[in-house]
C-alpha cells in the first residue's frame, strides 16, 4: 500500500514539471509581454519594469528562478495587479472557484449515480431509454449553451434566480453549479449504468439472492460497491472537466473565480499570474488523481497487488 | 503447419476486422463490415442520427451557395429582425444586421471542418503512437506510454486556451491545438488493441518469413484496428467541435469576419433577451450535430464491438 502510493507520488513529479515548463516556454515563446502597451513606455520605465520582474535576464535563467521559488510554494508577483503576489490573488479567487466546483461534483456523482442505477435496475425499459437519452442530450448539449438557456428561463423568464453577479448567497450559485454539473451527471450516469449491469450479472449477487438476503440488502451491501469503481475513477477526468468548465462559468455568470483571473490574465500577458494558475490547478488535479487512485486501491486490493 | 498458421483462421479475424484479407473474406461471404452495417441499420436511433448528419453536412456546405445573401453582408436597415420566410432570412438577422441562417451555415461548415481535421490530426498521432508502443513491446512500450500518462494528467485545456491567447487565434493552429489533445485516448486504446493483435498467428507467419517491423505495423495491424478506430473518430470528432466551440465562445477561436457554432452561441447568448433567434439557430444546431455523432459513435460501437457476437 505504502509502495504503491509513493510510486504513484513519484509519478506526479514529472508531470508537474513538464507542465510548468511547457507552459513557461509557451508564453515565453510567444510575441508580445505585459508591458507592451499601445502607448510604448518609456526606455528607462521599461528597462525598470524588465529589471524588477526579472525579464532581463536569459530566458533559461528566469525559468530556473520561476522554478526555484515555485518549489517554495512561491508563486512569484503579478505582473498585471501591482505589488499584488500571484498566491494572494489565488488565495482570493480559488475558494469561490472551489465553491462551485465541488457543489457541482457532488451534485454530479449523486444524481448520476442514482440515474445510472435506476437505468441499470429497469434494463431496456421505457425508464432505462429515457433517462438514457436524457444522459446523452446532457452530454451532447454544452454547458455554455445550457447556461443562457437557464438564465433565461430562470432568471430572465421567471425571476426566480439571479442571471450573474456573486455576493455569495446560494442564490447566485444556483444556475452556474447545476450548468457545471450537467455533461457530468450524464457521463456518471451512463458509467454507473454501464458497470451496475455487469454487477447485476455476476455470480456472487445471485448467490446473495440465493441465500434470501432482502432485496435492498443485496443492493447496498454487495453490488452498490463494485458498480460505483468506474465512477470513482472517473471523478480524476471529471475535477479537470468541471475546473475547466468553471473558467466558462464565471464569464457567463460574472463571478470572481479563478477562472475569471486566468483569462483576465492570459489576455493581458499576465506571465506569472497565468502561469500560477496553470501550475496550481495542475497540481490541483495531479492530486486529486492521486487521492482517486488511492481510495480505489483501498476498494479494490486487486489494484495494488499488480 | 506453416500452411496453416500463414492462412489466418476466420475466427480470430472476424472479430477484430480484416480489410487486409478482404479477399479470403469475400469468398466466406459475410465480412465483419457487412454484419456491422446490418447491425448498425437496426438501430433506429444510430440511423435517424446518420441521416441528419448527412441532411447537416449537405445543408452547411450547399446552403450558403443557393442563400439570398452572403455570410457577412451588413444590412443596416435590418437590424436583429425576427426569422421571416418573406424576406429570405429564415433564422433573422443579428445586431448588425447579418442574415442568420447563411451565417449559422458557413459557421457549421468550419466547426464541422475543424472536428474532421483536427480528428485526423489525432488519428495519425494516436495511430502511429499507439501500434508502435503496443507492438515494440516492452521498454519501449512501458516510456512511450509513460509519456502519455503525463500528458494525459496535464489540465490540457489550460494550454490550449494559453496558446491561443499567446500564438494569435489562426485556424492551423486550432487543428494543431486540438489534434494535440485528442490523440492521448486514441493511442492507448490502439495499443491495447495492438497487444492483443500481437501474437495472432498472421502477425507470427509474417515475421517467420522475415517481413519488417514498419511494413507489419501498417501491412497487419493497422488494417486489424479500423473497426474500433472508426467507432472512435466518430465519438472523437463531437468532442473536437465541443472544444472548438468552447474555444470561439471564449472568444479564442476563430475570429471575425469567420465564424463557427461556438462564436455564434457567444453573439448570441449576448442578445438571447431581446433576440432568442440569435442564440436558438446556432446553438440548436450544434446541439443535433453532437446529439447526433454521439448516437452514431454508440452505435457503430454496438455494431463493431467484437464482445457482442
Amino acid at each position: 500500500m505504502l509502495k504503491f502510493a509513493m510510486k504513484r507520488l513519484a509519478a506526479a513529479v514529472p508531470t508537474l514539471l513538464v507542465l510548468v515548463t511547457l507552459a513557461f516556454f509557451m508564453m515565453r515563446l510567444a510575441p508580445g509581454g505585459p508591458f507592451d502597451l499601445e502607448k510604448p513606455l518609456p526606455a528607462e520605465v521599461r528597462a525598470n519594469l524588465d529589471a524588477a520582474y526579472g525579464l532581463d535576464k536569459p530566458l533559461v535563467v528566469q525559468y530556473g528562478r520561476y522554478l526555484y521559488k515555485a518549489v517554495q510554494g512561491d508563486l512569484s508577483m503579478s505582473m498585471g495587479y501591482p505589488d499584488r503576489s500571484v498566491n494572494e490573488l489565488i488565495g482570493e479567487a480559488f475558494p469561490v472557484s472551489l465553491r462551485l466546483g465541488v457543489s457541482a461534483m457532488i451534485l454530479a456523482v449523486l444524481i448520476g449515480s442514482l440515474l445510472g442505477m435506476i437505468a441499470a435496475l429497469k434494463q431496456n425499459s421505457a425508464t432505462d431509454y429515457s433517462v438514457m437519452t436524457v444522459a446523452m442530450t446532457g452530454i451532447s448539449i454544452p454547458n455554455f449553451v445550457v447556461a443562457p438557456l437557464l438564465i433565461l428561463a430562470f432568471a430572465v423568464g421567471l425571476g426566480w434566480l439571479p442571471a450573474g453577479g456573486w455576493t455569495g448567497s446560494w442564490r447566485d450559485m444556483v444556475l452556474p453549479v447545476i450548468a457545471l454539473a450537467l455533461p457530468q451527471v450524464a457521463y456518471v450516469a451512463r458509467i454507473m449504468r454501464g458497470s451496475m449491469i455487469e454487477v447485476l450479472r455476476s455470480n456472487y449477487l445471485r448467490t446473495a439472492r440465493a441465500k434470501g438476503l432482502p432485496g435492498h440488502q443485496v443492493m447496498l451491501k454487495h453490488a452498490l460497491k463494485p458498480a460505483f469503481l468506474p465512477v470513482l475513477s472517473y471523478l480524476g477526468p471529471a475535477t479537470a472537466a468541471i475546473i475547466t468548465g468553471s473558467v466558462v462559468m464565471e464569464q457567463i455568470f460574472g463571478i470572481p473565480g479563478l477562472g475569471r483571473f486566468f483569462v483576465q490574465g492570459a489576455l493581458n500577458r499576465d506571465y506569472t499570474l497565468v502561469l500560477g494558475v496553470v501550475v496550481f490547478y495542475g497540481a490541483l488535479i495531479i492530486a486529486f488523481n492521486f487521492l482517486v487512485d488511492l481510495l480505489y486501491s483501498v476498494l479494490d486490493p486487486k489494484v495494488t497487488a499488480q | 503447419m506453416t500452411q496453416s498458421i500463414a492462412s489466418p483462421d476466420s475466427t480470430d479475424q472476424v472479430a477484430l476486422g480484416a480489410v487486409g484479407t478482404a479477399v479470403e473474406e469475400a469468398i466466406a461471404g459475410r465480412s465483419l463490415w457487412q454484419d456491422a452495417w446490418r447491425r448498425l441499420r437496426r438501430n433506429k436511433a444510430a440511423m435517424i442520427s446518420l441521416i441528419l448528419l448527412i441532411s447537416m453536412l449537405l445543408l452547411c456546405f450547399l446552403g450558403p451557395l443557393v442563400a439570398p445573401y452572403t455570410f457577412d453582408q451588413v444590412d443596416w436597415d435590418k437590424v436583429s429582425t425576427a426569422p421571416s420566410l418573406s424576406d429570405g432570412h429564415y433564422f433573422g438577422t443579428d445586431a448588425v444586421g447579418r442574415d442568420l441562417f447563411v451565417r449559422t451555415l458557413v459557421g457549421g461548415q468550419i466547426s464541422l471542418l475543424v472536428g474532421v481535421v483536427a480528428t485526423l490530426v489525432s488519428l495519425i498521432i494516436g495511430i502511429a503512437w499507439g501500434a508502435t508502443a503496443g507492438y515494440k513491446g516492452g521498454k519501449t512500450d512501458a516510456v512511450m506510454m509513460r509519456i502519455v500518462d503525463i500528458m494525459y494528467a496535464l489540465p490540457f485545456m489550460f494550454l490550449v486556451i494559453l496558446l491561443m491567447v499567446m500564438f494569435g487565434r489562426n485556424i492551423v493552429l486550432i487543428f494543431v491545438a486540438i489534434g494535440a489533445i485528442t490523440w492521448l485516448d486514441m493511442a492507448r486504446i490502439v495499443r491495447g488493441q495492438t497487444l492483443s493483435l500481437r501474437n495472432k498467428e498472421f502477425v507470427e507467419a509474417a515475421q517467420a518469413v522475415g517481413v519488417r517491423t514498419r511494413r507489419i505495423i501498417a501491412r497487419h495491424i493497422v488494417p486489424n484496428l479500423l473497426g474500433i478506430v472508426v467507432v472512435y473518430v466518430t465519438l472523437t470528432i463531437p468532442r473536437v467541435i465541443l472544444v472548438e466551440s468552447f474555444l470561439s465562445f471564449l472568444g479564442l477561436g476563430v475570429q471575425e469576419p469567420s465564424t463557427s457554432w461556438g462564436a455564434l452561441v457567444n453573439e448570441g447568448a449576448r442578445e438571447m433577451e431581446t433576440s432568442w433567434w440569435t442564440l436558438a439557430f446556432p446553438a440548436g444546431f450544434l446541439a443535433l450535430t453532437l446529439f447526433c455523432f454521439n448516437f452514431v459513435g454508440d452505435g457503430l460501437r454496438d455494431a463493431l464491438d467484437p464482445k457482442d457476437r
